[in-house]
């Protein structure tokens, strides 16, 4: 390599970056103009809200996921986490009775300390992240049904709980624009995340590890410490999905959660965030998960079996790690 | 007079930036043994990796048996008989000897992998080698001479007439050197030719026939080994005159010990190391490769951990367990390997300068400045003249001797006054070379204690104000600055006496 031969390729694998989110995102597009050409009910404002309100719970954990994907890490065990927090905020607010408020933080500090004790186990004790964070998915699992006695928790004695994904503050303003609150949540998320990031430390060393971890423990980074801070932070989002999907079933159903760890997983990665680690982008995330939840709407719209829409959806991850890969290839 | 069994003629070959032989030749005659010898980076293993099809040359004729010959894959290489074993054993260490052996050739009856064949072959190849090995031991449970031996016969079994070895002798004790020496000897005798490249004089007395010498990627000379006396042979690896600046070496006995090191010591690779730096000295660290250099540095910095030894900073002794640890004292390490160690190659300029320094520009709630990263990193941009569009291109497109620069102001930013630079060159052009020389000295005169580890002697000679020099894990003797390129190399290959390495623990099996 010579020193001239460097700033000719400079901007290349900026465009190439912004190529591929462009790509999920004029794939959104398109598939959305499909199902509109298709069935004239598609756009009615009620199902693009309903398609909004099914994205929240899979877009915050994708969320979540994506955090730890850009360490290089992986995150297994947030379906399970964010079932676990839906029971944390059941035990507190339905068998204890206490206010709304301490469910609300009850179960977001479950999920930080859960997040904690993953990073921990990984960055501690060297156990790779995708083992760690796959005991912890049963952990979590056995822990919500054992603690639940393997019964649903019902938030009829707390109000004011279905408002938090169900309710409508926007729709209180402007009654013609019913958003739901789930909504308004994931895109706060999105935004809290997405700002942590770019602008935070944190968000730095998060990139900076999933690109050379050792390099940044050489540079006399307290890797350890801000590995494990990563994971609470995806297990404190966790906790805000599992209050989201409680409030919308109103109900802690403990059997619930194992699954949705791909579905968010599939997220991030059509969002054009590298496994790898180092890249990603919230909004990519987003765009990943809007496309799984239009894809669902869309194909039961056009009755399409369930059977097929999961077909499909496997379908449309290898194609968007293939895209990636493509664009690899073409640096 | 036996025909050459390999010629090498005027072989060219190029990397970008870098000319890695120029009309090189080598020959090579059925049951001898040819040692191959220079300094690192004069060509011997480029030439070797042209013979055995892993790199194409660019011009040049080889000759196998007097026929011109195109080599254009290991694969290629291997059906003409010529095998090579690599520094790196590239051995698949949860399979057996036989399994590793056989590789892709694997025997089969009926469509289904015949192991008792398998192993039966692989046994046989043992006998011939008058090796005891047992083939259906795992590879992993092996020390590493047997997996050399191993090598060996995987290379025999196809039938390989040319036999190349990467310096074989690295990682071996004295009787695990003699168990090879044994079968090379055997080898020769059934008229095999072996390419030994190595850079212990003592072994290439011993076991070769011919010696080829090369520097610079261009062919030296060739004479016979035995009655060639050493200093002649190390006096043609480095006989070429430095280039450049004249080496102006401060006085810096009066200046402040800014860090020192007192009987540092893990395993085998590090040996009661001791030295000690001052405000404004360039340390050199010479040596061959393995010599425990890279290890010392590691192991200073806390990248690694320690079995024993004091590590004292501007006189206060300070305990490193962590890479954290040394940066808090003003400790910087630049790695030899800076794709690896040394970048984020994600991040951009920006963000590698400030990687170390990151919490001076963190704000409340943690919130970054970045106008502040920006004003710095710019900063080094001019100072360090790193040629970089702007401080937000990815690190890993710029050129190696600018993403060199950006790690110094990583460390530069940090205010390490210690620095210790580990093959401060490596695969930086020439041009940009003399402008890393530049900045260290500069540095220097700025009070920083400076450690240079380099491989390449006229670098070490170029910059040291002191030269420690190492072999195998032990600091053989301090050199004043100016030193003469044969002081270092007799210092380099000093060999501990064979009593010494016998009281060394032999590795476990």
């Amino acid at each position: 390599m010579t020193d001239t031969a460097a700033p000719a390729q400079n901007t290349g694998p900026r465009i190439s970056g912004a190529f591929h989110r462009l790509l999920a995102f004029s794939g959104l597009i398109a598939l959305v103009v499909v199902f509109s050409l298709a069935s004239p009910n598609f756009m009615q404002t009620q199902n693009v809200l309903a398609i909004l309100q099914a994205t929240s719970v899979n877009g915050v954990l994708a969320i979540a996921a994506t955090l730890v994907i850009i360490t290089g890490g992986i995150d297994l065990s947030v379906g399970t986490l964010m079932t676990f927090c839906a029971v944390i905020a059941g035990v507190l607010l339905t068998y204890l009775g206490l206010p709304l408020p301490v469910g609300v933080v009850g179960a977001i500090l479950a999920g930080v300390c859960c997040g904690l004790v993953s990073g921990v186990v990984v960055a501690k004790l060297k156990v790779p992240p995708f083992i760690a964070t796959l005991g912890m998915m049963l952990i979590l699992k056995g822990l919500s049904l054992v603690i639940s006695s393997t019964k649903p928790i019902y938030f009829n004695d707390t109000p004011g709980f279905t408002q938090i994904s169900s309710g409508s503050i926007v729709g209180s303003i402007f009654p013609a624009l019913p958003i739901p609150n789930g909504v308004l949540i994931l895109f706060g998320v999105a935004l809290l995340a997405a700002f942590v990031l770019t602008k935070t430390a944190l968000g730095r060393y998060t990139f900076a590890l999933g690109s050379n971890e050792e390099a940044v423990r050489l540079s006399g980074v307290n890797v350890d410490r801000w590995k494990i801070a990563v994971y609470a932070a995806a297990g404190g989002i966790c906790g805000v999905a599992g209050l989201l999907i409680a409030s919308r079933l109103n109900s802690a159903q403990p059997a619930l959660g194992q699954g949705y760890e791909l579905d968010a997983i599939a997220a991030v990665v059509i969002g054009g965030t590298s496994l790898a680690g180092g890249r990603g982008t919230i909004l990519g995330t987003l765009i990943g998960a809007l496309i799984i939840s239009v894809l669902a709407n869309g194909l039961r719209i056009l009755s399409v079996p369930q059977e097929w829409q999961t077909v499909v959806t496997g379908a449309i991850i290898i194609l968007a790690v293939y895209a990636d890969i493509l664009r690899r290839r073409s640096l | 007079m036996t025909t050459n069994l390999v010629e090498m003629v005027d072989i060219d070959k190029s990397f970008p930036g870098v000319r890695a032989l120029a009309k090189a030749h080598f020959e090579l005659k059925p049951g001898e043994v040819h040692a191959l010898m220079g300094e690192n980076g004069a060509g011997k293993s480029t030439l070797m990796k042209i013979l055995s099809g892993v790199y194409a040359r660019d011009a040049g004729d080889i000759r196998l048996d007097g026929q011109n010959v195109e080599i254009a894959s290991p694969r290629q290489a291997q059906d003409l008989g010529i095998g090579i074993i690599h520094q790196e054993l590239a051995l698949m260490r949860d399979l057996t000897v036989a399994q590793n052996i056989f590789i892709g050739r694997e025997p089969r009856r009926f469509g289904i992998l015949d192991e008792g064949q398998l192993n039966r072959d692989a046994a046989a190849i043992f006998a011939s080698m008058n090796l005891a090995l047992e083939p259906t031991v795992r590879v992993e449970t092996l020390t590493i001479a047997k997996q050399q031996m191993v090598e060996i016969a995987k290379a025999l079994s196809y039938r390989s007439r040319v036999l190349i070895m990467d310096e074989p002798t690295a990682a071996l004790n004295d009787a695990e050197i003699a168990e090879l020496f044994a079968i090379i000897n055997r080898l020769k005798a059934e008229g095999v030719g072996v390419v030994y490249i190595s850079h212990k004089m003592d072994e290439i007395k011993r076991i070769s026939d011919r010696v080829t010498i090369m520097r610079d990627g261009e062919y030296v000379g060739t004479v016979p080994a035995a009655d060639t006396p050493i200093e002649t042979i190390i006096s043609m690896m480095v006989g070429r005159t430095l280039s450049g600046d004249t080496l102006v070496v401060p006085d810096t006995s009066a200046a402040p010990i800014a860090l020192e090191v007192r009987n540092l010591n893990r395993g085998r690779e590090i040996r009661d190391v001791s030295f000690a730096v001052r405000k404004g000295e360039i340390l050199g660290f010479a040596g061959l490769m393995g010599a425990g250099r890279t290890e010392v540095a590691r192991a200073v910095f806390g990248a690694d951990r320690r079995d024993g030894g004091e590590i004292l900073v501007h006189g206060q002794p300070i305990a490193i367990t962590s890479p954290k640890d040394a940066v808090d004292a003003g400790i910087g390490y630049l790695s030899e390997d800076r794709k690896h160690f040394g970048l984020a190659t994600g991040l951009d300029v920006r963000n590698n300068i400030a990687l170390a320094s990151l919490d001076r520009f963190t704000g409340l709630g943690g919130i970054l400045d970045e106008a502040g990263m920006e004003q710095k990193a710019v900063g080094y941009i001019r100072q360090l003249a790193i040629k970089t569009p702007s401080d937000v291109q990815e690190a890993r497109l710029l050129s190696g001797g600018n993403q060199q620069k950006v790690v110094i102001a990583k460390w530069l930013l940090r205010d390490c006054d210690i620095l210790i630079f580990d093959e401060p060159t490596r695969g930086i052009d020439v041009g940009a070379k003399s402008e890393i020389y530049k900045l260290l000295n500069a540095l220097a005169g700025q009070g920083k204690a400076i450690i240079v580890i380099s491989s390449e002697l006229p670098e070490v000679l170029r910059l040291s104000h002191r030269i420690a020099v190492m072999c195998e894990g032990r600091l053989t003797g301090f050199l004043p600055g100016g030193a003469s390129q044969q002081d270092i190399m007799r210092l380099a290959t000093l060999r501990p006496s064979a009593v010494a390495e016998q009281s060394i623990e032999r590795r476990s099996t």
